[in-house]
């Protein structure tokens, strides 16, 4: 297994010829990561928002898919973790399946909001860091080592245009359940409880309202999945169905894809929520 | 597009105004693409039309390919020609040294995987391109992948990129995934079943033909290509040309 390990772990720092990266120009970044080229300008940062970033040129060509609501706490029971599952692309929805929740390994998740790609790409690759911790240390990694892996990661490109918020979650013996928040800027923080995306404001109204230690994993699952139908509702960015997981010692559990659009009629009808919303628009008000 | 200011012989003796120049290496060449899944077959399909601008530079520019692996998989990648272009030769030199290196063909799955690695690869100096995958998965089921052009993907049942994406895609999530349609009967919501070949097909020309009559880079002609497990089979289908 030893030889496994030699044969796929990088040495920072050494020059390794023998991946077929995609060539061309030489990246700063340390040599045990992928190599991502660059344009052959001296600007290359302001190069990229120039063509990318819709915020600061609405007419740019490549749009990367944006805006989200995820959240994730921690209570009694272990980690609730729900996110929904729009892409935006400006105006443009470009999906509304999105899997916002990235499945690291059966003991880790990690969410989902900024760039897709960043998100998508940095942690399979978190995922491919954790498994080779695991083959040196004869051990799973915690998830504030793994979390840390990722945010030392992100620091390195700091400056060059990543786009990611995310939450680091699951259990382990010595840390119990624990969530990492950990963004593109290089902030990582410890903490029970999470919203992250374009929704966090409406998600936060609704989980603080109602959060409580002692729930049990039934009502914080329903929380989870209020918090983000409240965001799908009054977020623009934020909407298609809601993905609810469950993390708990022995590891994660799927709750469920639940479609904003029956999901919404089915909450008002039963908790006599949203009262504001008619049910039948030609009835006299 | 490359080119140099142009500077008029008579006033270019006088102080001009300084002219911002930027480094821009992008151009759209228009086009749309489109893929649906089925039980046992997947298809891939795109106009060859290509664009710049309001000018038609080409009528017939095929951009739907097929890579050189066996089961074939289809890829197309729209936007940018001259980065879609190089993406697909690219891609596929890599799907040929897999075929060497593993002594077995490449599967979709992991062909999705190994675009995605290129597509961010070129994170910081993007492709600009939508990429859509098409072939049959391990199990032999149709199977769509689509891209962002940074690399981001997802399987999904059918997806339309391009210039017309924002045109197709809505007549799509109608027509193969029943999206907003209910039984008359019981007024339940209608649960999308795989479409038959046939049925597929009418549906790829119409969603093209319709949005050839509204999308000004889209249209000459339409380039099909089916794959079923006895191969790539190529269907085309003409398209207004105004």
């Amino acid at each position: 297994m030893d030889a496994i390990v030699a044969r796929y772990s990088r040495t920072p720092g050494v020059e390794h010829d023998d991946l077929p990266g995609e060539e061309q120009h030489d990246c700063s970044a340390p040599s045990s990561l992928p190599l991502l080229s660059l344009p052959p300008i001296s600007q290359p940062t302001a190069f990229l928002r120039a063509h990318t970033d819709d915020a600061s040129n609405p007419d740019c060509k490549i749009k990367i898919a944006h805006g989200t609501t995820t959240l994730a706490f921690r209570f009694q029971g272990g980690i609730v973790v729900a996110v929904d599952s729009r892409a935006t692309a400006g105006n443009w929805i470009a999906s509304q399946t999105v899997k916002k929740v990235i499945e690291i390994n059966p003991f880790l998740l990690g969410t989902m909001a900024g760039g897709a790609a960043d998100c998508q790409f940095w942690e399979t690759w978190l995922g491919i860091q954790c498994r080779l911790h695991e083959l040196r240390e004869k051990s799973r990694i915690s998830v504030a080592a793994a979390s840390k892996i990722l945010s030392n990661l992100v620091y390195s490109y700091k400056g060059m245009g990543l786009s990611m918020g995310t939450m680091i979650c699951g259990y382990t013996k010595l840390e119990g359940p624990a969530i990492y928040y950990v963004d593109s800027d290089g902030t990582r923080l410890k903490g029970d409880l999470f919203c992250v995306g374009s929704g966090q404001t409406f998600a936060y109204g609704v989980l603080d309202s109602a959060y409580k230690w002692d729930m049990s994993v039934e009502e914080a699952l329903a929380l989870g999945k209020r918090s983000i139908l409240a965001a799908t509702h009054r977020d623009a960015f934020s909407g298609g169905s809601v993905n609810l997981y469950h993390v708990k010692e022995s590891g994660w559990t799927f709750y469920g894809n639940h479609n904003v659009g029956e999901l919404f009629w089915k909450t008002k009808a039963e908790e006599q929520s949203f009262e504001n919303v008619p049910t039948d628009f030609t009835a006299d008000a | 597009m490359y080119s140099e200011p142009y500077i008029d012989p008579a006033s270019a003796h006088v102080a001009a105004a300084p002219i911002e120049h930027r480094f821009n290496p992008y151009s759209d060449n228009g086009g749309t693409i489109l893929a649906i899944a089925g039980s046992d077959f997947a298809v891939l399909a795109g106009d060859t039309r290509h664009t710049t601008g309001y000018s038609i530079n080409s009528r017939f520019q095929p951009k739907v390919h097929t890579l050189p692996c066996d089961p074939p998989i289809l890829v197309s990648a729209n936007g940018y020609s001259a980065d879609g272009d190089t993406l697909v030769r690219r891609l596929g030199q890599r799907v040929q040294w897999y075929s060497y290196n593993h002594n077995k063909a490449i599967s979709v799955a992991a062909c999705a995987r190994l675009i995605q690695t290129m597509l961010y690869g070129k994170r910081f100096f993007p492709y600009y391109v939508h990429t859509i995958v098409a072939g049959l998965d391990e199990e032999g089921r149709g199977a769509v992948y689509s891209f962002d052009p940074v690399g981001s993907y997802e399987r999904e049942q059918c997806r339309a990129g391009g210039a017309a994406a924002s045109l197709i895609m809505p007549f799509l999530d109608n027509q193969v995934n029943l999206k907003n349609q209910y039984d008359a009967q019981t007024g339940e919501p209608k649960t999308a079943t795989y479409l038959s070949l046939d049925e597929t097909v009418k549906l790829v020309k119409d969603a093209f033909s319709s949005a050839t009559e509204r999308h000004i880079h889209v249209g000459d002609a339409l380039e099909i290509k089916i794959i079923t497990k006895e191969g790539v089979k190529l269907e085309y289908f003409p398209l207004k040309r105004d």
